[in-house]
């Protein structure tokens, strides 16, 4: 008789800091106290918060452990499952609170994370119990497929890959696009820096995408379906291979799916990380085996995609949306978000954020809500300055705009975009100028180099940042950045050049003033840019232990042991921060020049 | 027929043309440098981009854009002039574009390019990249020093010749055009030496050897003479 049930979190973010250890730990301590047949273990996808791994929730109490390590696993046995009680010292919060009591989860709101954490994403059955397939059951055997399309245009589900195109739209294109065979595509390309939505859901509910697939499929007449998924998503590739082979097993992929006509079938495409391949007409060419870059636009996919062929192409979170809306209605659906924005978005928390993680949240929320209530706010000692949403194309948003509601058209009002929902917090220890110039420099490492806007324009943004961020910039440059920002903008061929000044733009637009000082004071304000501080040794805090002159390595710090205070000579510095890391009293201090 | 105006002009289209060719029909000029008739468009240098006004003025490229009925193009206004201009100055900043030094000055299509829009100085930092010549081949060379990865030699030489010798390498602002998957061109097993890259190429970057400036002019339209010679499918 089980009668103890452990979810492991075994997504990503948990394995790399050692859930498989914690595992064997577990098992090896309850074959010790010969509690297997009584406490099962399950492997599950992402439960979202990431900084606390490996996580683990216990049940049927709902007990939350944090950075549990395999050292602790003997303890958990012991003092929990024998003695039931829970291990206080692993617990989130104190009074061991259910998940739904800690705010970080309280006030999500779970659909297509649904089973992220609850099921084995390894186990059909798991997925099957938890109403898995019956919505591609009900569309093939009860509806035809222009009442699918229906369903989807009634929910109002918009693209979560970043543009937020109406779904329902996509999908009527390609249902009446003349042509055979269609095809359809699953773009898993996630490549933002800071963004892994689609990662988690992918090693969480891999089913759910087959499923939102099929779906699909029968509602625009395709037969056959491809996911092309970057290389560097190893577990979730394998958990869709085995996910592929256990649906083909069942018969919910294949030939004559619930003994209907409607056969279909899914490959897996490995995308070799060129961040370009998750643009849609990239992404087509990358599966046919040619050089991974954009073509202009019309025609669309829908009419002209995968080999010539109407394709339908969305995004991992669009596809694990589809059996929800036709299991609970599209009415239900409907019923969370805002006019326009309908449903709920999965970002993925990073930066200076006390929680870092995974979270869904209905459309609507305030970026406020987001931040400071499930994310916990800024870690103590730091303010929060701004929140860079939707990565490399995606803008920054001041604090006085915190109470913008996180929905694809405020957001893209105020210069950022919902983007594919990477969200990473900067506290005022962040310059922007210097954050402005990293995602440039990404989205001019990504540039396939085809179209000449994207390929020079960004080069030409990221020298005048280069000199910026040095101290030698000009007044004029500034004007400058903005009318190449606006060409990029204008002329680029594909999103990827469309999208890359926005980063700076936006930053221009609500900090002008770090811009500023970097330029005429020649100093940044936050403290980062290294041109552009000084180290000084605070005589007071100063111990003389001589750590600092030992890491540096230009003889720039200097003193003799034992008599303090040191010094640090500003000429012989070549400001790599060594001292800075080395002193154990924080008596290094960097300060704007 | 498919009726739409371009610069207010009434123009008459065949339902598979282009902006581009139906403004070429109509006598209406726009520039262009990685068209080439006879080419698959790729629309990447922007050169031919013309504002659709009832696309919310979007910018399209007319040698790659298909003709709609009801379109109303702007091919010529001060914004795409600007436009333009700033293209070909990125284009100069990019690499070593040094005419007085080049096999083909005086018939090259990014000077005449300059010269017609009124491109008379770079505003951009010259990026002075430094790249190999390859000159291994016997009767050609390329100089990536002068390409602007119009990639008209790559698609002569797939789409016409069917050698498939050339192709791009890297990506950004590092991308070069390359035979054989970095070999040296004159140890190139697929290059015919057929010269219908050189021929296609806009600027002084694929060049004939062993002729003097004067003597370097090309024949771009040679690629659209060969291919409507052939007998059609």
């Amino acid at each position: 008789m089980r009668r103890i049930q452990v979810l492991l979190c075994s997504g990503t973010a948990c394995q790399s800091s050692g859930s498989e250890r914690v595992k064997r730990a577990l098992l090896d301590a309850l074959t010790a106290h010969d509690l297997l047949p009584e406490v099962q273990l399950v492997d599950t996808g992402c439960m979202g918060p990431c900084e606390l791994g490996p996580v683990l929730l216990v049940y049927p109490e709902g007990t939350f452990y944090v950075k549990v390590q395999p050292d602790d696993a003997a303890e958990i046995v012991i003092e929990h499952f024998l003695k039931g009680r829970p291990l206080r010292r692993l617990l989130w919060a104190e009074g061991a609170p259910q998940p739904h009591e800690i705010p970080f989860f309280a006030r999500q709101r779970k659909l297509v994370l649904r089973n992220c954490g609850t099921i084995d994403p390894e186990k059909i059955e798991e997925y099957i119990a938890s109403g898995g397939y019956e919505a591609l059951g009900r569309a093939v055997t009860s509806m035809t497929p222009t009442e699918v399309v229906a369903a989807i245009s009634r929910s109002g589900l918009r693209g979560r890959g970043g543009a937020g195109f109406p779904t329902g739209t996509k999908w009527e294109l390609v249902r009446v696009a003349a042509g055979v065979p269609k095809y359809v595509v699953c773009n898993a390309d996630e490549g933002d820096p800071g963004a892994f939505m689609d990662r988690a859901i992918l090693e969480g509910d891999p089913h759910s995408i087959l499923e939102g697939m099929a779906i699909a499929g029968y509602a625009v007449g395709a037969s056959r379906g491809y996911v092309y998924i970057r290389a560097e998503y190893p577990l979730a590739i394998q958990r869709l291979e085995v996910a592929l082979a256990q649906a083909r097993k069942l018969g919910v992929l294949g030939q004559r799916i619930f003994e209907t006509d409607f056969s279909f079938d899914i490959e897996l495409r490995m995308g070799a990380g060129a961040f370009v391949c998750g643009e849609e007409t990239a992404l087509i060419a990358s599966i046919e085996g040619r050089r991974g870059e954009p073509r202009p636009r019309p025609p669309y996919p829908a009419t002209s995609g995968l080999w010539g062929k109407p394709t339908l192409i969305n995004n991992v979170e669009t596809y694990a949306n589809v059996r929800h809306i036709l299991l609970d209605g599209p009415e239900a659906f409907a019923s969370v978000g805002t006019e326009k924005s309908k449903g709920t978005k999965v970002f993925a928390l990073a930066g200076k954020v006390r929680n870092t993680g995974l979270v869904e949240v209905p459309m609507g929320i305030t970026l406020r809500e987001l931040v400071f209530d499930i994310g916990g706010g800024v870690p103590t000692g730091r303010e929060f300055k701004a929140v860079q949403i939707g990565g490399p194309s995606g803008g920054c948003l001041p604090s006085s705009l915190l109470d913008v509601p996180v929905d694809y058209d405020s957001l893209s009002q105020h210069g950022a975009i919902m983007g594919s929902g990477g969200v990473i917090i900067l506290d005022d220890a962040t310059c922007m100028v210097n954050m402005a110039r990293f995602f440039l420099q990404f989205t001019a490492d990504e540039s396939c180099g085809k179209c000449v806007p994207c390929r020079v324009g960004t080069q030409m943004m990221l020298a005048i940042l280069d000199r910026i961020v040095a101290g030698e910039g000009k007044e004029e440059d500034l004007q400058r950045l903005r009318e190449i920002g606006e060409m990029m903008k204008n002329a680029s061929l594909c999103g990827l050049g469309q999208t890359a000044p926005n980063p700076v733009l936006s930053t221009l637009r609500y900090f002008p003033a770090e811009y500023e000082a970097h330029i005429r004071d020649r100093s940044c304000p936050a403290g980062v840019c290294p041109n552009l501080v000084r180290y000084r040794i605070d005589p007071d805090a100063c111990r003389g232990c001589d750590a600092c002159r030992r890491a540096c390595p230009t003889g720039a710090a200097q003193g003799t042991a034992g008599a303090p205070p040191y010094q640090i000579v500003d000429e012989r510095c070549i400001r790599c921060g060594a001292c800075f890391d080395a002193c154990p009293f924080d008596a290094v201090r960097k300060e704007p020049r | 027929m498919i009726s739409l105006r371009i610069d207010d002009t009434p123009v008459q289209a065949k339902p598979n043309w282009t902006i581009l060719t139906a403004a070429r029909a109509a006598g209406i000029r726009i520039p262009t440098l990685c068209h080439l008739d006879a080419l698959r468009p790729v629309g990447a240098c922007r050169l031919c981009l013309v504002e659709i006004r009832n696309w919310n003025g979007r910018l399209v490229p007319a040698c790659a854009t298909p003709v709609q009925e009801g379109l109303d193009v702007v091919a010529d206004s001060d914004r795409l002039a600007s436009l333009r201009r700033t293209i070909l100055e990125l284009l100069f900043a990019e690499r070593n574009h040094i005419c007085a030094f080049c096999v083909s000055n005086g018939h090259c299509e990014l000077q005449d390019l300059a010269t017609e829009l009124g491109m008379d100085h770079v505003t951009f930092p010259y990026r002075f990249p430094a790249l190999a010549v390859d000159a291994s081949h016997a009767k050609f060379g390329i100089d990536p020093n002068r390409c602007v990865l119009c990639g008209r030699c790559v698609r002569a030489c797939s789409e016409v010749e069917g050698a498939f010798t050339w192709g791009f390498a890297g990506r950004g602002v590092h991308t070069l055009i390359e035979a054989d998957l970095g070999e040296p061109w004159g140890q190139s097993t697929t290059c015919t030496g057929c010269g219908k890259c050189v021929q296609a190429c806009p600027t002084g970057a694929l060049f004939e050897k062993g002729k003097a400036t004067a003597e370097q002019v090309k024949r771009p339209a040679l690629l659209a003479e060969v291919t409507e010679r052939r007998p059609r499918a």
